[in-house]
């Protein structure tokens, strides 16, 4: 039976952004700790830790996001686990964000101006204090920007977890378009909830770059 | 302990290698197309009367804000309801073209705004007609200065062409989906199928730097 694009099809496709917004945030807070230590790990002294963590990187720069989830969620029958897509998306986007905002953070890390290191390693600092106290906070400002610009880059991504049959906003759209047929009508207003929560997001993004940029050239 | 089964997949490897061939024809093709088409947009947008840039700013905004399978699916399921029927091959690579376009115009757009306006002046008063201050003085140095980024979104076009095979498009990821319903070895499928993504990826950074040395070899002042 086709039934008509209506009223409720939108609340329906509304009530999904939750999913969408929920596999994000575990995606990002995922990967931020991953990130964090991937992007130590790459800016390290120990040559193995920078080789290891650089690997991570290109491995996952170097191949598509969906065959990243179909291996974890195939992979995870491997180890024993039930399949489920809710973890297997999670962990599949988790491992995808740490390395992509390793490799931003690395940048960020590197960028701050080299002398503070010396200064403080000069001033018999540790290893935790120079990176909590001195470089970190300096390299978090450099940071935000390119980080926020990730999150777009995050939530379109967790797109693809309807692949593997995770039930939010693309996956709901595509149930209501076998129900009613209007596929313009469908993607159409699932493409702009994405709209919705991403452009703030990219616009916020740009406007501190340039912010950042103007501030620190003369 | 699970028992590993790679022997189906590489009794397959042609039917995997196929798919592939069809990724890089896919991809090349939406590189050369969204090329163009991101060119004529950083024109529009740097150069263009207003509502033009406008349109411009919108398409942009619209592609890099929503998902690339949303975007297909749009295209994929919506065209026919307008009576425009594609195959998914070429729906396929229109959806890649149109997404690509979005992010090379701005690429292009700031390679664009990098030439000093001193540069034109120069070429105008060399006597260089408009068509050819715009090819040698602009583009040329233009797709210089972003080429780096401009591969590296090659790249990621080529990784994000996977996710056609969700029409039924005849890619790597496509082949690897046929594969995997007919042996159930679905992980090591899937292995395979990523490191030839992988190696994909190796072979068009090697093409893309075997074009830089050949294309934009001129001395640099900077």
């Amino acid at each position: 039976m086709i039934r008509p694009f209506g009223l409720n099809d939108v609340i329906l496709i509304a009530e999904a952004i939750r999913w969408t917004l929920a596999l994000s945030v575990i995606a990002f807070a995922g990967g931020a700790i991953g990130g964090l230590l991937i992007a130590l790990a790459r800016t390290s002294d120990a040559k193995w830790l920078r080789t290891l963590a650089t690997l991570f990187i290109r491995l996952f720069q170097g191949t598509p996001l969906l065959m990243q989830l179909f291996l974890v969620f195939f992979g995870m029958n491997i180890f024993g686990l039930p399949i489920n897509p809710w973890i297997a998306a999670s962990l599949a986007l988790t491992l995808h964000a740490s390395a992509f905002l390793g490799e931003i953070w690395r940048g960020c890390i590197e960028a701050v101006p080299s002398g503070q290191r010396e200064a403080a390693t000069a001033l018999g600092l540790s290893y935790y204090h120079r990176m909590t106290s001195v470089i970190l906070p300096q390299a978090a400002r450099i940071a935000v920007a390119p980080t926020v610009g990730f999150l777009v880059q995050l939530i379109k991504g967790t797109s693809l977890a309807s692949i593997i049959g995770f039930t939010e906003l693309t996956r709901t759209g595509q149930i209501v378009n076998n129900a009613t047929f209007s596929p313009f009508q469908v993607f159409g207003t699932v493409a702009a909830f994405y709209f919705i929560l991403c452009w703030p997001l990219s616009l916020m993004a740009r406007r501190m770059e340039t912010r950042f940029s103007r501030a620190t050239t003369r | 302990m699970y028992h590993f089964n790679f022997a189906p997949v590489f009794a397959a490897m042609d039917q995997l290698l196929l798919g592939a061939w069809v990724t890089v024809k896919l991809s090349a093709a939406a590189m050369v197309i969204g090329l163009i088409v991101s060119i004529v947009c950083a024109v529009a947008k740097t150069a263009g009367p207003r509502p033009l840039r406008f349109l411009v700013d919108a398409y942009i905004e619209v592609i890099r804000n929503t998902p690339f399978l949303v975007q297909i699916f749009f295209l994929y399921f919506g065209l026919p309801t307008i009576g425009l029927r594609l195959d998914p091959n070429s729906a396929a690579l229109l959806a890649l073209v149109v997404n690509f376009g979005a992010y090379g115009t701005e690429i292009i757009r700031a390679g664009i705004e990098s030439i000093h306006k001193g540069q034109l002046e120069a070429g105008t008063a060399l006597g260089l007609s408009r068509l050819q201050i715009f090819r040698y003085v602009v583009m040329k140095p233009a797709l210089r200065t972003v080429y780096p980024a401009l591969t590296s979104q090659f790249i990621y076009l080529m990784l994000t062409s996977s996710v056609v095979s969700v029409i039924s498009a005849t890619d790597l990821a496509a082949a690897g989906n046929d594969l995997q319903s007919q042996t159930f070895a679905s992980f090591e499928v899937y292995l395979v199928v990523t490191a030839i993504y992988l190696a994909l990826a190796v072979g068009f950074s090697a093409v893309f730097a075997a074009i830089e040395r050949a294309a934009f070899t001129y001395p640099m002042s900077r």
